[in-house]
């Protein structure tokens, strides 16, 4: 077993908690590990990226080949897309699709969904709402990650367990709205796949 | 097998912690803060008593721990790569001096410049000093490095520099953890005078450093860190240092490299291991990150040997860091490399957070100059770069910590009268301070601009250690008070803010001018935490 992914988005935008719960789910299914990520400068609302490696063996590089990457997780369209020549043939992006402008000259999103579309494997999903009818609309980042999970190949308890980890501090209600997200990125994942 | 996940920060950090330091000093710089605020943070460390703390600049922190090796416990400095420039007296003399208890010094180098103005390599600087340097490949070495680094430094009483660059710095993977070893007792140097750099002494002790060198480079020889793996295809023979080695194996996945492979991860470079690989090989190939600085060294001015390829040949990009494409690229490796890049994409800078306080200052600043022509604005390293950003384009330079105050009185003597520095409070005591005194001690007409948010913003909101004291620091410096303003940088105060700056501009005299409000990030993280501590004592 083999992933290479990449997480993008905005600074503040929550990939860096994409990043530790894969990670966590990925120690506890005993894989190898290693992820790359942006510090520093380009948190304040710049474009950040975070490279995603897991394997049974151990992984050498910490950076994912250009062409090689197997996803791309992006809780933004133009960040998702920013990315697309990372990805293999068969790789998948999987987005949201509400957009993140902060910028004067963002182009059209209707462009950049039409564009993702182009991709032979790709799932688009509307996060946001997503996650702000379930109440919590800080959870975008999870509905996004759940949306992945059907093409992890990793047991889906184990990134129960791991939102337990990460947010357990917070307490219960954070941890059962953040797995209830993951669920429901799941859920519209596999719906997305049937419609297209 | 309890692995930790830990970024090569983390693991140098926890590295230190168990290989028994009693103190660890730094400044913050991007992309070595992390491993000072492990330190900080670790519950481990508080319990074992180490010392860790963030001091004015890497000079101060550099000789903080100096102070601890001639103590003979273990001390650990770490710093960006440029901080090394700031820390570079006391690091090249802290060759000379020696060390007692076991000093190792950790510089991280940011090529493709992520994060920082330049990407110098901080192998030059080991070398400059002539003393033992350590590269790790992987987390895990970066966290075994630190425990052979200490021995290595106690053994030869020598510092030790450990070089990472932002890629190892910042990325996360599994490390297993050592045994912990005791901090040392306190134990005064055996002669007194090792640690003064008078002439007379100096000389004998340069002599010292000098005759160790062959035992240095027998160490290298000698290192697990320097290893030599052989294979058929002499054609080629390739030489990786620190992580370019990962880069390396990437590209034969489950297989082994077909050309003999010298792994290098400890310097002096291994001349046994260097001539064998030249003997035995038609070329070499050189992957390094950062400047080729073996490259350089094994082909000579004249460059009368064996077909070398790395970086001077164009065999791989002269700038920016490595990663597994330019190395496949330079093996002759084709793999598929991807679709085209979308042309829809564009950039997205970073930019100031939303309510920045930053903000309000530049806008009062850029309507107070309004009147004169652009280009006047010296401004230096934080947050308020972006300041050079649209929608502001308020600054016109950025150089180096502190030169904000330096360069605004230089222009001011010699006629760019008003000249205005801007410079926040933590990089004021990083290396403004001093400027400051120049300015004031030749009256320069100079309106200096204290961006105060009360931290360190950029790196993650460490304390700063101007917080509090800056007024103070002012007057003592010798400011005249009534030319030394605070102002609140929030739009309700725009008008007044405008009015007080647009005053100082005519002053031909040094003025101090401070906006100070909390950077909106620490405010957050405060509340947060205070809410917290609230909490139990309500149940």
């Amino acid at each position: 077993m083999k992933k290479d992914i990449i997480l993008a988005g905005v600074g503040g935008q929550g990939i860096l908690s994409i990043a530790a719960i894969i990670g966590t789910a990925a120690m506890g299914a005993d894989l190898f590990l290693k992820q790359a990520e942006v510090h520093g400068m380009s948190q304040r609302g710049g474009d950040v990226q975070s490279n995603l490696r897991l394997s049974d063996k151990p992984v050498a590089s910490d950076l994912i080949p250009k062409g090689q990457a197997d996803m791309i997780i992006a809780v933004e369209p133009m960040e998702g897309l920013r990315y697309v020549s990372m990805l293999s043939e068969t790789g998948w992006l999987i987005t949201n699709s509400t957009p993140f402008v902060n910028i004067k000259n963002y182009p059209s999103v209707e462009q950049i969904l039409e564009e993702i579309r182009t991709l032979p494997k790709h799932i688009i999903i509307d996060a946001d709402n997503i996650a702000k009818d379930l109440g919590n609309k800080r959870a975008a980042n999870m509905v996004i990650l759940g949306a992945a999970l059907p093409f992890l190949e990793m047991d889906i308890s184990l990134f129960h367990d791991a939102v337990k980890t990460i947010f357990g501090r917070k307490g219960d209600d954070v941890v059962k709205q953040n797995v209830d997200a993951l669920k429901a990125g799941y859920d519209h994942a596999v719906a997305f796949t049937k419609k297209t | 097998m309890n692995k930790l996940p830990l970024l090569g920060d983390e693991a140098i950090a926890q590295g230190a912690i168990d290989a028994g330091i009693s103190g660890i000093f730094a400044y913050p710089g991007t992309p070595s803060t992390e491993i000072t605020e492990y330190v900080i943070r670790s519950k481990e460390a508080r319990e074992g008593k180490i010392v860790a703390s963030w001091t004015s600049n890497e000079k101060t922190a550099m000789e903080a721990a100096m102070g601890i090796s001639y103590v003979g416990k273990r001390g650990m400095t770490c710093m960006k790569h440029v901080g090394l420039n700031v820390a570079a007296d006391a690091f090249i003399n802290s060759a000379i001096t020696g060390a007692n208890g076991g000093l190792v010094v950790v510089a991280a180098d940011d090529p493709s410049m992520h994060s920082s103005q330049n990407e110098q390599d901080s192998r030059f600087f080991g070398n400059f000093a002539l003393i033992p340097m350590l590269e790790p490949s992987n987390q895990q070495e970066a966290y075994d490095m630190v425990h052979y680094g200490y021995e290595l430094s106690e053994k030869f009483e020598i510092p030790v520099l450990m070089r990472i660059t932002t890629r190892l710095a910042h990325s996360r993977a599994g490390v297993s953890r050592r045994e912990m070893r005791k901090q040392n007792e306190l134990k005064l140097p055996k002669t007194l005078n090792q640690f003064i750099l008078l002439p007379s002494n100096a000389r004998r002790r340069y002599k010292m450093l000098l005759g160790t060198q062959e035992a240095f480079v027998k160490e290298s020889e000698n290192s697990a860190f320097n290893t030599y793996i052989d294979a058929s295809d002499r054609k080629l023979g390739i030489i990786a240092c620190g992580i370019a080695y990962n880069y390396l194996l990437e590209n034969y996945q489950d297989q082994k490299p077909v050309n003999p492979v010298l792994k290098i991860g400890q310097y002096p470079l291994p001349r046994k291991l260097i001539e064998k690989l030249y003997n035995e090989c038609d070329e070499l190939l050189v992957l390094e990150d950062g400047y080729p600085l073996v490259e350089e060294s094994l082909r000579g001015y004249m460059n009368l040997g064996k077909t070398i390829h790395g970086r001077l040949n164009g065999k791989i990009p002269r700038e920016g860091e490595l990663n597994p494409n330019i190395v496949a690229a330079a093996l002759g490796i084709d793999n598929y490399t991807g679709r085209e890049s979308s042309s829809l994409v564009v950039g997205r800078p970073p930019s100031l957070c939303k309510g920045c306080p930053h903000i309000y200052s530049y806008n009062a600043l850029n309507e107070a100059l309004s009147k004169w022509a652009k280009g006047r604005v010296f401004s230096d390293i934080g947050c308020y770069t972006l300041g050079a950003l649209d929608p502001f384009e308020a600054i016109n330079t950025c150089v180096d910590m502190g030169a904000s105050i330096t360069m605004a009185k230089g222009a001011a003597d010699v006629g760019l009268v008003p000249a205005v520095a801007v410079i926040g409070d933590s990089t004021f005591t990083h290396s403004g301070m001093t400027g400051l005194l120049d300015a004031v001690i030749s009256n320069s007409p100079v309106t200096v601009m204290i961006l105060d948010n009360e931290t360190t913003a950029m790196t993650g909101g460490q304390e700063s250690n101007a917080h509090g004291r800056i007024e103070d620091i002012c007057l003592g410096i010798g400011v005249d008070k009534d030319h030394i303003h605070v102002l609140n940088p929030i739009q309700k105060y725009h008008d007044v803010n405008m009015e007080i700056i647009k005053k100082e501009l005519e002053y031909q005299g040094v003025s101090v001018i401070i906006p100070r409000r909390e950077c909106l990030q620490t405010l957050a993280t405060r509340i947060r935490q205070e809410k917290k501590k609230v909490k139990p004592a309500i149940q």
